[in-house]
């Protein structure tokens, strides 16, 4: 399997977005805030689209626009990142637009397919170099920040009184996650994002009662997921996307019955 | 020095006045307890202590300087708790990350940093509470893990917004006595809002009572008195004392609790 080029260049790829995504993901379903990540995504399809029809690349237009929306979510304030009804209007109109421009874009059928579903197959070596950079920039960056991060995100009013500068903290937060998001994007796709970001993470809370152990879980959790998912797809020949989701949900599963289990 | 001291302080919060040209002082070791309706400003009051709410006029120091945000000589309890109620950490980690929460880059838990977090732990006899998760801790069993954090960093002030709220007999008197004997062995002035003050009376040194932007600090008998809470209302009230307990009428309304269950209603007192 390792043995083309494409699989080897895929397995890179996916490792490194799902390591991201995993461990932002932790923080995401920390503070509650899993609905403005999804957001994120069809946002960038916005972005991605709009790329396109303009003759840019749709990485560029996905990051971008992924990033400006996690800033302006942040700046507007927790209230509005985890307010359902907001969130979910910007979500289905980012969608609507996305769609828009896809339409002037008339060639498009397998490109859209590729932005909402993944393609991980499909990402080349100046594609792979770009998600390497994001990738690092973005966990040095939340590592700067963790425990501020993790602070706010437990008691947001003691953080502020002990001096953390939580209005910053969650605006960068955001945009690490619009970076993740937009990683995440290029293997699963904006409609499953979702399933790197939550999935693991929301599975390693169950698992865990520790924050680092569950964090480094979370990105465990993801990585096997991403890498079993490629291997099945490889052997199947069913979508990379559907393993993924389909791992996903199964280690979400257990988790469950393992925590009611201890109960 | 006073450990709290607020002299001649205005604040102004949404076009209203929660305090007008409030004076009192908080001696250093000093257990004090805040009383007053909803809406007349024990939370606010804090804040501004915190430095998170700015001042219209007046001065307030904190052992002996002016507030600031992030004050390591003031422990802070909010009432607030939100989303930590349903998570599965244990209340160590909770803990730990406010220890090492106010600092950026790659910040580990050093040994003397564990050390403080079970001694703080261990103050409140919370540490084998804080090996469990901090969602599955009864109300009272997580408040006192959560009164542990208020330690760290040897604070000489600590201020606790309604830590009683909704907690039975049997864990109110827990908070009261571990409040008590912090206030006692470690010489740290005790700030402690509340609704009611009957669960306090025997704790505390003197009361400090919030009322119509006034705020009265002294003793129990002589501030917690018709006269004087009638003008902090600005309506009748009638104390009625059976023993050692104290009941705030408004007519034949028992004030306090009224507070406690009836929040938009009581708000009108304020």
């Amino acid at each position: 399997m390792l043995d083309y080029d494409f699989m080897r260049t895929a397995f890179v790829a996916s490792g490194l977005a799902a390591v991201l995504a995993g461990t932002v993901g932790f923080f995401l379903v920390l503070r509650g805030q899993t609905f403005a990540g999804h957001a994120l995504s069809h946002v960038g399809f916005t972005g991605a689209t709009g790329a396109i029809l303009f003759g840019l690349s749709p990485l560029a237009g996905l990051v971008g626009f992924t990033f400006v929306a996690g800033i302006g979510m942040g700046l507007f304030g927790e209230k509005l990142a985890t307010r359902d009804v907001a969130v979910g209007m910007m979500l289905s109109l980012a969608l609507g637009l996305g769609l828009l421009f896809l339409h002037f874009y008339t060639a498009a059928a397998t490109q859209a397919t590729a932005l909402l579903f993944g393609n991980v197959l499909g990402v080349d070596s100046s594609a792979l170099l770009t998600l390497a950079v994001l990738a690092v920039v973005s966990l040095v960056a939340l590592a700067m920040i963790i425990r501020p991060l993790i602070f706010a995100s437990l008691e947001s009013e003691l953080a502020e009184a002990r001096g953390v500068p939580v209005r910053f903290v969650s605006v960068a937060f955001l945009a690490i996650v619009a970076v993740a998001v937009a990683e995440c994007a290029q293997i699963v796709g904006v409609l499953l994002v979702f399933t790197l970001m939550v999935g693991p993470a929301a599975a390693a809370q169950n698992f865990s009662r520790r924050l680092i152990g569950g964090m480094v879980l979370a990105a465990g959790f993801a990585l096997a997921e991403a890498w079993g998912g490629l291997t099945l797809a490889f052997y199947t020949d069913w979508p990379t996307s559907f393993w993924i989701t389909a791992l996903s949900g199964l280690v979400y599963l257990m988790s469950l019955a393992a925590r009611f289990q201890v109960r | 020095m006073s450990a709290l001291e607020f002299d001649h302080v205005t604040i102004l919060l949404g076009g209203r006045n929660i305090l007008t040209g409030a004076s009192f002082q908080i001696e250093e070791g000093e257990f004090v307890g805040m009383l007053g309706a909803n809406g007349a400003g024990k939370t606010t009051l804090m804040r501004a202590a915190l430095g998170l709410v700015p001042v219209a006029s007046g001065a307030i120091a904190v052992l002996g300087r002016p507030a600031t945000r992030g004050n390591s000589q003031i422990g802070y309890m909010p009432q607030n708790r939100g989303a930590i109620t349903s998570l599965r950490l244990t209340g160590w980690d909770v803990v730990a990350a406010s220890a090492i929460g106010a600092r950026f880059g790659f910040v580990t838990l050093d040994k003397a940093t564990r050390r403080e977090i079970d001694w703080a732990l261990e103050e409140v006899g919370a540490r084998a509470l804080a090996r469990r998760s901090i969602g599955e801790l009864s109300g009272g069993e997580r408040q006192l893990v959560l009164l542990s954090q208020a330690l760290i960093g040897k604070p000489r002030l600590i201020m606790m917004d309604e830590p009683l709220i909704s907690l039975d007999p049997a864990h109110q008197k827990d908070v009261v006595d571990i409040a008590r004997r912090i206030c006692d062995n470690l010489k740290i002035a005790i700030l402690f809002s509340a609704h009611e003050l009957n669960p306090l009376v025997n704790a505390i040194d003197r009361v400090l009572y919030l009322g119509g932007g006034e705020a009265v600090i002294g003793a129990v008998e002589d501030v917690v008195t018709g006269p004087v809470l009638s003008r902090l209302y600005g309506a009748e009230i009638e104390v009625v004392r059976v023993r050692n307990r104290y009941y705030v009428m408004a007519g034949d309304v028992d004030v306090e609790r009224d507070a406690h269950r009836h929040d938009d209603h009581a708000h009108s007192h304020a």
